[in-house]
């Protein structure tokens, strides 16, 4: 590192995550401002942002973008670190989530279900889809790039058509209705009260928890353990045999890396966590199974949460969430807030660009439906999604941990330029 | 010392209708410096390529240490102690120094992924003890400065150090050396000079060497053979080959052999 030769005393210590102890506090009170986060503390007041995100209405949103973390570091060992780029992620998540809701939802006249216990169908999910993802590894083997992308694109559709035919249906839930999704209650088997309720809320060491609380402890909890495995997959012997492959795959298999091997760990693994993913989706989010969730626009918005995050570390995939999924709300909100404002801006906004009725100021059109060449909330947020994906991969195709990288080296040779 | 290694027998290698390698056979000993030269297409690279069995080739027999490595596939024929370089530099040029070295520890290391995934004892004294070695080897080449560096921003001349390095951190007992100096000026050809000298004296390892820069290979091979055209013109010492009509004619480009005699 820059100026500071003697810091490593032991190769241990080097090449721990977090090498310094600056870098364990502050992730340290990082974790523990996100434990607080959702609770009713005088500490959370304090600090103006948490407590907004921690809010009842806002939890959700979060819950949304620690899944989204899940099945994006998922998708990074997959397509950031071996370098496969796959559009059958959200077939993975989908295979997961039909499993989870085999093993853990109420059977009835026409639907399959286990009721088992989450400690079950959660890692179930999990092992289903690397399975899934095993079986189609081979096709890595031959096909690279674009060519693989596509055929794990063929994925997403078949698995959609599997899950609307009848005998699919009794696995998926009707087709366009789906079914509800497992509980996320922990319980020991099939006991009538869980161990640990999930869906109520309730208090837990004396603090007040709703259950969007609950599952947000939940999702945090999990999403901690899958970010650290996946940077010490990414630091040891398979990381570095994937990374091989991802930059020289002849150069590897000359250095005694067997490729195909390990294209199917990759596969396996990244499904792993896109079948938990699914399961966590459809079981903490949506609350319900539906084959058409999982479809092309998912694996897509993997893809941009990896692109934007940046593809091939392990940070990347949970900025990258977080940004992916907040910004549409925010921008949703600062456009209401913009209406709302009495006359005030939206009507200097109208002023200037003026074309429509109240509500509406140049490009943005506020309301619901778009009067002409306007742009309604929904349509904007698209716009800006994608604008910000193409700015992005032009200006720091690193992502949001380019940006960072850079922002930090710009500190630590501070007040140096180089 | 001079046990046989490596056996090339009457290898013939194809592609469509151009044949790469015609019938060509040789052997290196165990610790050996051999040569391998020839003008541009001669199929030197494509020996490489049939000892690690990239290329498959039609027919003849390759044997390391009596036995066939034939059909073998190549991270095996690694596995076996069969190390190499290449010519356009191909290492991992978004990961540093350090992990394209461990990357060359790859065989040697047993820890499955899930074992490095939790993080788990044997995996991190796995990952300890193989850097340590690693650590050697970035000190016998001296590239200290660059471990932490992603290869692709070291100059051309380290990251061709770097890739000998994560040849040597497979723990060969035959390195398949190819174009070592290609591309570099004098004082970098006897820098890498020096090292594979060094190799070879104290670690022992055989050598196999594609080099244009004639004055290194015969000033270092013990063992040349000259190929032209996927055929062997000749084999032996340094000076032998020197000497010998059918290379001469091959380097100056005569057709005729009297006037290269003469």
């Amino acid at each position: 590192m820059y100026g500071r030769p003697n810091l490593y005393t032991s190769y241990k210590q080097e090449s721990q995550i977090l090498p310094t102890w600056s870098q364990k506090i502050v992730l340290g009170i990082f974790l523990l401002i996100l434990l607080a986060m959702p609770l009713d503390l005088w500490l959370t007041e304090q600090i103006p942002f948490v407590r907004f995100l921690g809010d009842n209405e806002w939890l959700p949103l979060i819950n949304k973008v620690l899944v989204f973390a899940i099945a994006t570091l998922g998708l990074n060992l997959l397509a950031g670190v071996a370098g496969q780029v796959s559009l059958g992620h959200a077939f993975f998540m989908g295979v997961g989530a039909v499993t989870a809701v085999f093993l853990g939802g109420q059977s009835s006249d026409n639907l399959h279900g286990l009721g088992l216990p989450i400690w079950i169908w959660l890692p179930g999910a999990g092992v289903a889809a690397a399975l899934a993802g095993v079986i189609v590894s081979p096709v890595a083997v031959r096909l690279r790039g674009l060519y693989l992308a596509i055929v794990t694109l063929g994925l997403v559709f078949l698995g959609i058509h599997f899950g609307n035919t009848t005998w699919g249906a009794k696995f998926a839930g009707a087709p366009g209705l789906g079914r509800k999704a497992p509980k996320l209650d922990i319980r020991l088997w099939k006991e009538e009260t869980p161990l640990i309720n999930l869906d109520d809320d309730g208090r837990w060491l004396g603090f007040d928890v709703s259950d969007k609380a609950k599952t947000y402890f939940l999702l945090l909890g999990l999403t901690v353990i899958f970010a650290v495995m996946a940077k010490n997959i990414i630091r040891t012997r398979t990381g570095r045999a994937l990374q091989a492959i991802r930059d020289r795959d002849i150069a590897a298999e000359v250095m005694g890396i067997p490729e195909f091997r390990y294209k199917v760990i990759a596969f396996g693994i990244s499904s792993f966590y896109a079948g938990v993913a699914g399961a966590l989706f459809s079981a903490a989010l949506s609350g319900q199974v539906l084959a058409a969730d999982f479809g092309l626009f998912f694996s897509v918005e993997f893809i941009a949460v990896l692109l934007i995050g940046g593809a091939g570390t392990t940070a990347g995939p949970l900025v990258g969430a977080f940004f992916v999924v907040m910004i549409p709300k925010f921008v949703e909100t600062f456009t209401k807030w913009l209406d709302k404002t009495e006359g005030g801006i939206t009507g200097k906004f109208a002023d200037v660009a003026l074309t429509g009725p109240e509500g509406d100021f140049g490009v943005i059109y506020t309301g619901v439906q778009t009067p002409g060449w306007q742009l309604n909330v929904f349509d904007w947020n698209i716009v800006l999604f994608g604008f910000l994906i193409i700015v992005f991969l032009i200006f720091e195709p690193l992502g949001l941990y380019g940006v960072w990288i850079r922002v930090r080296n710009y500190w630590k040779r501070w007040p140096f330029s180089y | 010392m001079s046990e046989l290694l490596l056996e090339i027998e009457d290898i013939t290698l194809r592609f469509g209708g151009v044949t790469a390698i015609h019938g060509v056979s040789c052997h290196v000993n165990e610790g050996e410096l051999f040569s391998i030269i020839g003008p541009n297409g001669a199929g030197k690279t494509s020996i490489f390529n049939t000892v690690s069995q990239v290329y498959r080739p039609q027919s003849g027999d390759i044997r390391w240490k009596g036995k066939s490595i034939m059909g073998t596939r190549p991270d095996r024929v690694a596995a076996m102690g069969i190390a190499r370089t290449f010519q356009n530099i191909e290492l991992f040029p978004q990961m540093t120094v350090v992990d394209n070295l461990l990357t060359g520890r790859h065989v040697a290391m047993k820890q499955s992924w899930l074992a490095g995934a939790m993080w788990v004892g044997a995996a991190k004294r796995e990952e300890m003890a193989h850097r340590r070695k690693v650590e050697d080897i970035i000190d016998f080449l001296e590239i200290e400065q660059w471990r932490k560096h992603p290869v692709a921003l070291l100059p051309y001349g380290f990251q061709k150090r770097v890739e000998l390095g994560r040849a040597l951190a497979m723990d060969p007992e035959l390195l398949l050396l190819d174009e070592p100096v290609a591309g570099m000026n004098l004082e970098e050809t006897e820098d890498m000079a020096r090292f594979i000298l060094d190799i070879r004296r104290e670690l022992g390892i055989a050598m196999i060497m594609v080099e244009h820069d004639m004055g290194l290979v015969m000033d270092i091979a013990d063992r040349i053979m000259v190929l032209d055209f996927g055929e062997k013109i000749a084999e032996g010492t340094p000076e032998e080959v020197q000497s010998d009509p059918n290379v001469i004619a091959a380097y100056l480009g005569s057709s005729d052999l009297h006037v290269a005699n003469e």
